[in-house]
């Protein structure tokens, strides 16, 4: 399938590999900032191949692993309220709160849907103008033009029944964030491309320039990874720190003009909490005061919001890189993705999950099956 | 404001919901919940020599001859679908359930569960399917019920079936039967009839459509089992959870290592574009047309190329072997050379595929 087959090629691959282990030559962490990526490199065991001097680390770049548990909690008070048809990405569903998930409210009788666009959300909202429609904005810079066009599209058809609990975030600050953190690691970043996409790659340059780290666009293919990877390591070797786009197929340096024009007429930059992480300023997207009509967390007063914090899960020092999801006690024991302890066992994009679902118990066995096929 | 992360630990992960007060959808889902659920409480009330085998049918001796029983129930959505619909579905699925077993298929039960306001043409279209489905495989609906529900209690129809057949060889085929040095022969491309429902389901158009591959493959395992004399040591059709259940199902029940490579597994293209669309891994997608066998490694490249003869096994290959290594375990040969698990699936993407 083009632009499919030709981005897994497993010659290509190998060359690449080849190129990587002859580039390196002393020990290098880089870590790719978004969550499709650490799927990626673990469901194609990308990680196993490269040298023993170079070191992966996972970023935060998962949405459903970053939103507050207050919010989550939020999300499911809403959900259960008996006028309320709530939709979501599916990957929330899943999330635990303090004490249940979406989908327990959902078999108890709440109205919860999967949808695969917020335009969806707002159909639902015009077809059933008695309930109220809520829809659960999440995501990066990514997802954001969507939401923001459905929240305009509310408001041009006069819906007064449409909602938006927004738990929008933006990568640089978060990058920023880590790299000003005493116990930073990171060394090189692989900047998500479709991020990218909507944003460009101009609001990276500062970021390269100041904290002296090289960032490189890349895009999610084995062979997109690998030629991400080998630019990063290249740039390393050579003392370099600049913004490099391997994933040119789909990414501008000024990223959708369109896209983001939608995005500043809806929301407005905010601070915000990002799950494992903290505080961060800056670091989020809220509706506008002229869309404030729409914001679900103000229309719903759900008051009786009790977070509850188990102190077992790591998950906040491997969104920060500083931990590996097999340096947890908990993980593969108390927590599974059929009982996650933390959201990043949940999405489809943490690294919890990655690990667990890809190479739990299975450290050795790549190389021991590598010996195998080759005799 | 001031950037302030975490110093460390966490702090913000909730306590784990492991245990269910009420039925969810992944109960239903063919992968761990759907195992959890049948042990826990089925087996648990139910238990019997036959039924713990866990085996899509069980095997029963009546007056000195063995049997094959199955039962199936069939909620797929939509009732029509490309390359098919709910009455050759439930048809060609049972006559699979009881064939894995080595079993000629006989005869069928049905059951009908309709939804007021059904348009009777849709059912007359749906029996009349059955009717050339199981002409075709030489098997007699001898049996059946009706019940109606109120709107809104059930969706258009439910279809549940029964099946029986007749056991003629005296060898084992079952699930915790897998040898190591096993080859695993799979008969063709995966995902078409889970991608073809949910593809119709979400709308989605593609240049070449997906078509579902519902089909009854007791041609298939006859030739199989001709071919291999007793070297056919468990067969599945890989439905609900797809290749990656069955696989999983066979490491534990069977106490082997399973290794599989990616680049040796079919998948058509429009159905690999469908999952990446959809974020879905085709091994964990339901196929209603195909199997997989584990043979004895001598006999593996007699049954393939015979497979291949068949129009049902014309994809066929032999996509990894079991191993003495890693009992219990699912692996897999990335494309580009590293190794990963292929995991049981969790929670439930698909609801209704069947």
């Amino acid at each position: 399938m083009r632009y499919l087959d030709e981005y897994r090629d497993p010659v290509l691959a190998r060359k690449i590999l080849d190129e990587i282990r002859a580039a390196t030559t002393r020990p290098w962490v880089i870590m790719e900032i978004c969550g499709g990526q650490t799927h990626a490199i673990i469901k194609n065991a990308i990680d196993q191949l490269l040298p023993d001097m170079l070191e992966l680390v996972h970023g935060p770049g998962c949405p459903v692993c970053v939103t507050p548990l207050e919010l989550i909690d939020r999300a499911i008070a809403i959900a259960a309220l008996p006028d309320v048809i709530f939709t979501s990405f599916g990957d929330m569903l899943r999330v635990p709160g303090s004490r249940r998930d979406l989908f327990v409210v959902k078999s108890l009788g709440g109205d919860v849907r999967i949808v695969y666009s917020p335009l969806d959300a707002v159909r639902i909202a015009r077809e059933n103008p008695h309930r109220k429609v809520v829809f659960f904005g999440v995501g990066f810079e990514t997802t954001a033009p969507t939401t923001a066009m459905a929240v305009r599209q509310a408001k041009a058809e006069g819906l007064d029944n449409f909602f938006m609990l927004v738990s929008h975030v933006l990568v640089p600050p978060a990058m920023t964030a880590l790299l000003e953190s005493p116990d930073n690691r990171v060394q090189a970043y692989l900047a998500a491309g479709h991020v990218c996409t909507v944003t460009g790659w101009k609001p990276y340059e500062p970021i390269a320039e100041k904290y002296r780290v090289p960032i490189v666009v890349t895009g999610f293919e084995p062979v997109d990874l690998l030629d991400g990877i080998l630019a990063a390591v290249k740039q390393l070797e050579k003392g370099q720190a600049r913004v490099e786009n391997k994933y040119a197929r789909v990414v501008k340096r000024d990223g959708n003009l369109k896209a983001q024009q939608l995005v500043n007429e809806v929301f407005t930059v905010t601070d915000r909490k990002w799950r494992g992480l903290g505080e961060i300023a800056r670091s989020g997207l809220c509706l506008k005061p002229e869309y404030a009509a729409f914001d679900a967390e103000t229309f719903f007063d759900v008051t009786d919001i009790e977070v509850e914090e188990p102190p077992q899960c790591i998950s906040g020092l491997v969104l920060q890189g500083r931990k590996k999801p097999t340096d947890c006690p908990a993980f593969g024991k108390q927590c599974t993705p059929h009982s996650p302890l933390g959201a990043t066992m949940v999405s489809g994009e943490g690294a919890c999950a990655a690990y667990y679902r890809y190479q739990r118990g299975n450290d050795d066995s790549g190389k021991q099956h590598d010996k195998d096929a080759r005799t | 404001m001031k950037n302030n992360l975490t110093p460390d630990g966490f702090g913000s992960c909730p306590r784990p919901i492991s245990d269910f007060d009420t039925i969810q959808l992944a109960h239903g889902s063919g992968g761990k919940l759907s195992r959890d659920l049948v042990n826990r409480l089925f087996v648990a009330a139910f238990g019997n020599p036959a039924l713990n085998k866990l085996d899509d049918q069980a095997l029963v001796d009546i007056a000195g001859r063995r049997l094959a029983f199955t039962t199936d129930s069939f909620v797929v959505d939509p009732i029509f679908f490309p390359g098919g619909d709910i009455g050759d579905l439930a048809v060609n699925g049972t006559i699979n359930d009881i064939c894995m077993s080595g079993a000629r298929p006989l005869y069928l039960s049905a059951g009908f569960i309709l939804e007021e306001g059904l348009p009777l043409d849709d059912l007359h279209k749906i029996v009349l399917s059955m009717q050339r489905a199981a002409e075709k495989a030489s098997v007699t609906i001898v049996t059946g019920d009706t019940k109606v529900v109120n709107k809104g209690q059930a969706d258009k129809l439910f279809i549940n079936t029964a099946g029986i057949g007749l056991v003629e060889h005296d060898f084992t085929i079952a699930a915790d039967n897998v040898h190591p040095g096993d080859a695993i022969i799979l008969s063709g491309t995966l995902g078409d009839h889970g991608m073809a429902v949910l593809s119709r389901r979400e709308g989605l158009a593609f240049e070449s459509p997906i078509v579902s591959d519902t089909a009854a493959l007791h041609e298939l395992v006859a030739l199989i089992l001709k071919k291999s004399g007793n070297a056919a040591n468990a067969m599945r059709d890989p439905t609900r959870g797809g290749l990656a259940a069955t696989l999983n199902e066979w490491a534990e029940s069977s106490r082997v290592g399973i290794r599989i490579f990616e680049e040796h597994i079919p998948v058509k293209p429009p159905v690999t574009g469908a999952c990446e669309i959809l974020g879905i891994d085709p091994l964990y997608v339901a196929n209603e047309g195909k199997l997989v066998a584990a043979v004895a490694r001598e006999a593996a490249e007699a049954v393939l190329s015979a497979m291949r003869a068949h129009p049902l096994g014309r994809d066929a290959a032999i996509i990894g072997e079991a191993v003495a290594d890693k009992p219990g375990m699912v692996t897999m040969q990335t494309r580009i050379g590293g190794w990963r698990i292929v995991d049981m699936p969790v929670g439930e993407q698909l609801p209704r595929i069947c």
